[in-house]
């Protein structure tokens, strides 16, 4: 396992569209919900545990192997948000392109054929970290750490925060980013073992109406 | 970067000269500059200009959300199918320079869905001097100034103005009201350009934008040769 | 995932309809049984529906209690299933949590409208509740679920509620909320319910979805109509209480109409 091809795959600046998204956060500025690094917080905490919590156990089960199609399907399951079903798959499908042109792999191929649009996001993540050779922990923690610091820098462009205090919010999930990836692998080992029905299925309301509201207005500096 | 390598599976990585099937793909030419520069103005007309004997798209990566591709939908241009926004999170450079992935997936939708295209124009949204288009998107990037923001512009260069394989000074009529000295820029373009093409132009004219349609149709012809 | 352990002291209680069409457009219910806690009667129905009401007929559940509902519309049955009051979750004499399984399945060609009143979440309650809905490919199904968190100005208990729906045996919803104290970081934060004290959905599901898919809207932003694979629609919504929760679900579920 090489720390280094973690590094890359985390690094914020990884070409994979990324930067188009507030993961909810431009919807919950606008709706006067985030105004500061303690409401900033509490979002991402929340997004944490929630819908990060599946997308995190999502990408350890992709990248231990299970099976793809079984976790996209899934993910729709647990995102009623069209919205937000559309903007995993695009997601994915430019996180594919960017993982095809760095690890390049057979295994990579033959996913991005299986889904020409696009699969959702944390499975092609977990498919991505498999092809640099990365382990199920560390597609947990790719993704629970993009699924919070997505939402800081958006709320650091949005509101004109303080960038220390956004980066400050991100230290402060640190403790809990920990928790849950360990208990992601935990329930991947299980989904290869017994199926995608013990993934978990947070969920978080805000976040899907946030994410209808959103996509339905017709001025927004993001993506979703 | 990838040029001559091709893959088997759908949608190629970057720059790829070819589509998944064998076939040459579109050109991709960028146009890019500060807001208000008429950037889409120059869409506009070149779209109205090569349209007959060229299958043309679009793809805007506008600020905030569609304006520019509303704009060209409402000039009615293009088909509405031809023209796509890509949205940029605050981040217009990023969008084409940094993290091309958006802007590559729309030009590939666009020629699978209304192909085959000879062009794919891909818009920026209005920036900064320091914009710049990257390879593994575009094919030829154009930079759009405009008299009107100063004449000071071309002499204080910037990697758009000088390394832009076409440099633009637009709103040409305009000069003699905000006290622009087109030689000045002119001759100031050409210091930092060497013999890189310049166009002044102004798009009130009667076929303002011939002599930019001119260097499409060169590179075209270059594209396909 | 959390497992809530009910206590050897706790009330067991379970119901059970099962609706069958008669063949002359009316349905019957061959099996309609309830205990203790969860009584079930008969009312007068409309039409080709039959109802039922769950009468609560003692508060809870409590801490250590477990409750089991099964209702299945047979083919060609309509039933809809209501409650006579809201159920209220209370804390029982130990630590023990309680549970509410429901487990609803519907026919082709049969509807079932499963709208009990509203679930209060009682302050030091901890409920666990599981809902799973199975659905043939030609059914029909309008669930309301509406949770309130708390009494009227009371903290809210623990509360954790998994809504499953399949359709034709493939899952197109799957979904859990957790909320109240202990509940994982953030449950009420600007992600979760940012200060509402009610939260609900409604599933409406109908044949005619899978190929004229509703579209999605929003309401106040504070509710929105949710098109889900298969002939699926899901409505969430949150709001600062009980009453204007049922207000904004029925008005998104009118353009659904």
């Amino acid at each position: 396992m090489s720390r280094a091809a973690l590094l890359v795959l985390a690094d914020g600046r990884f070409p994979a569209g990324g930067h188009a998204h507030s993961g909810g956060a431009e919807a919950a500025v606008r709706a006067g919900r985030v105004t500061d690094a303690a409401s900033l917080e509490a979002f991402c905490r929340g997004r944490l545990h929630t819908s990060g919590v599946v997308a995190a156990c999502v990408a350890a089960a992709a990248a231990l192997g299970a099976d793809p199609g079984d976790l996209d399907r899934a993910v729709d399951a647990r995102t009623p948000s069209p919205a937000l079903r559309a903007a995993g798959r695009r997601l994915g499908r430019q996180l594919m392109r960017a993982a095809r042109a760095t690890w390049p792999s057979p295994e990579l191929d033959a996913v991005a054929s299986l889904f020409p649009k696009g699969a959702h996001q944390p499975v092609v993540l977990g498919a991505a970290a498999r092809a640099a050779g990365l382990g199920a922990l560390d597609a947990a923690y790719c993704s629970l750490y993009e699924g919070v610091s997505g939402p800081a820098t958006a709320v650091v462009r949005l509101l004109g925060l303080d960038p220390f205090d956004a980066t400050g919010v991100l230290a402060r999930l640190a403790d809990d980013m920990d928790r849950v990836a360990r208990d992601a692998v935990e329930t991947a080992e299980r989904v290869v073992s017994d199926g995608v029905g013990v993934l978990p299925a947070r969920s978080a309301p805000l976040l899907e109406i946030g994410a209808e509201a959103h996509a339905a207005r017709a001025v927004r500096l993001f993506a979703s | 970067m990838h040029l001559d390598h091709h893959l088997e599976s759908p949608a190629a990585v970057s720059a790829d000269a070819r589509r998944p099937d064998g076939s040459r793909r579109a050109l991709r030419i960028g146009l890019g500059g500060p807001v208000g520069s008429g950037k889409t103005a120059t869409v506009a007309a070149l779209c109205r200009a090569l349209r007959e004997e060229l299958s043309l798209a679009v793809v805007t990566n506008d600020i905030y959300t569609r304006e520019d591709a509303e704009f060209l939908l409402r000039e009615a241009v293009l088909p509405p199918e031809r023209i796509t926004a890509v949205e940029t999170g605050a981040c217009p450079h990023t969008a084409i320079r940094d993290d091309i992935s958006a802007n590559l997936e729309a030009v590939e939708d666009l020629e699978d869905e209304v192909g085959p295209l000879d062009l794919v124009l891909v818009e920026s949204g209005g920036d900064n001097l320091t914009a710049t288009f990257s390879r593994g998107l575009v094919d030829a990037q154009v930079f759009v100034i405009d008299v009107a923001g100063g004449d000071d512009i071309p002499r204080k260069g910037g990697p758009g103005v000088a390394t832009a394989d076409l440099l633009i000074v637009n709103k040409t009529d305009l000069a003699p009201y905000v006290g622009s000295d087109l030689g000045r820029m002119a001759a100031d373009a050409k210091t930092v350009r060497g013999e890189l093409p310049v166009v002044l132009q102004s798009l009130r004219s009667e076929d303002g934008v011939r002599e930019v349609a001119d260097w499409v149709r060169e590179r075209i012809a270059a594209w396909t040769a | 995932m959390d497992r809530v352990t009910t206590a050897p002291g706790g009330v067991r209680a379970s119901a059970r309809v099962l609706a069958r069409c008669d063949g002359r457009g009316g349905t019957v219910l061959p099996v309609l049984e309830g205990e203790g806690p969860l009584a079930v009667r008969r009312t007068r129905g409309s039409g080709a529906e039959a109802r039922v009401m769950l009468v609560g007929a003692m508060s809870g559940p409590l801490g250590g209690d477990h409750f089991t509902v099964g209702v299945h519309a047979e083919r060609g049955a309509r039933l809809r299933v209501g409650s006579a009051a809201a159920t209220l979750a209370l804390p029982g004499q130990d630590e023990a949590g309680a549970r509410y399984d429901v487990r609803l399945t519907v026919d082709d060609d049969a509807e079932l409208c499963w709208v009990p009143e509203q679930l209060i979440s009682g302050g030091g309650s901890d409920l666990h509740v599981t809902t799973s809905v199975d659905l043939a490919a030609g059914a029909r199904l309008l669930l309301r679920e509406e949770q309130v968190l708390g009494r009227a100005g009371e903290e809210p208990g623990r509360l954790t509620s998994r809504l499953t729906v399949r359709i034709d045996g493939s899952c197109v919803l799957d979904q859990e909320l957790a909320c109240g104290p202990g509940a994982p970081g953030g449950w009420d934060g600007p992600a979760g319910l940012a200060g509402h004290r009610a939260v609900g959905q409604l599933v409406v599901v109908r044949p005619q979805f899978g190929d004229e898919p509703p579209a999605a809207r929003v309401f106040e932003e504070g509710a929105a109509v949710m098109p889900l694979g298969g002939s699926a629609a899901l409505v969430t919504a949150v709001a600062p209480d009980g009453l204007r929760l049922r207000r904004l679900l029925d008005a998104a579920l009118a353009t659904l109409d």
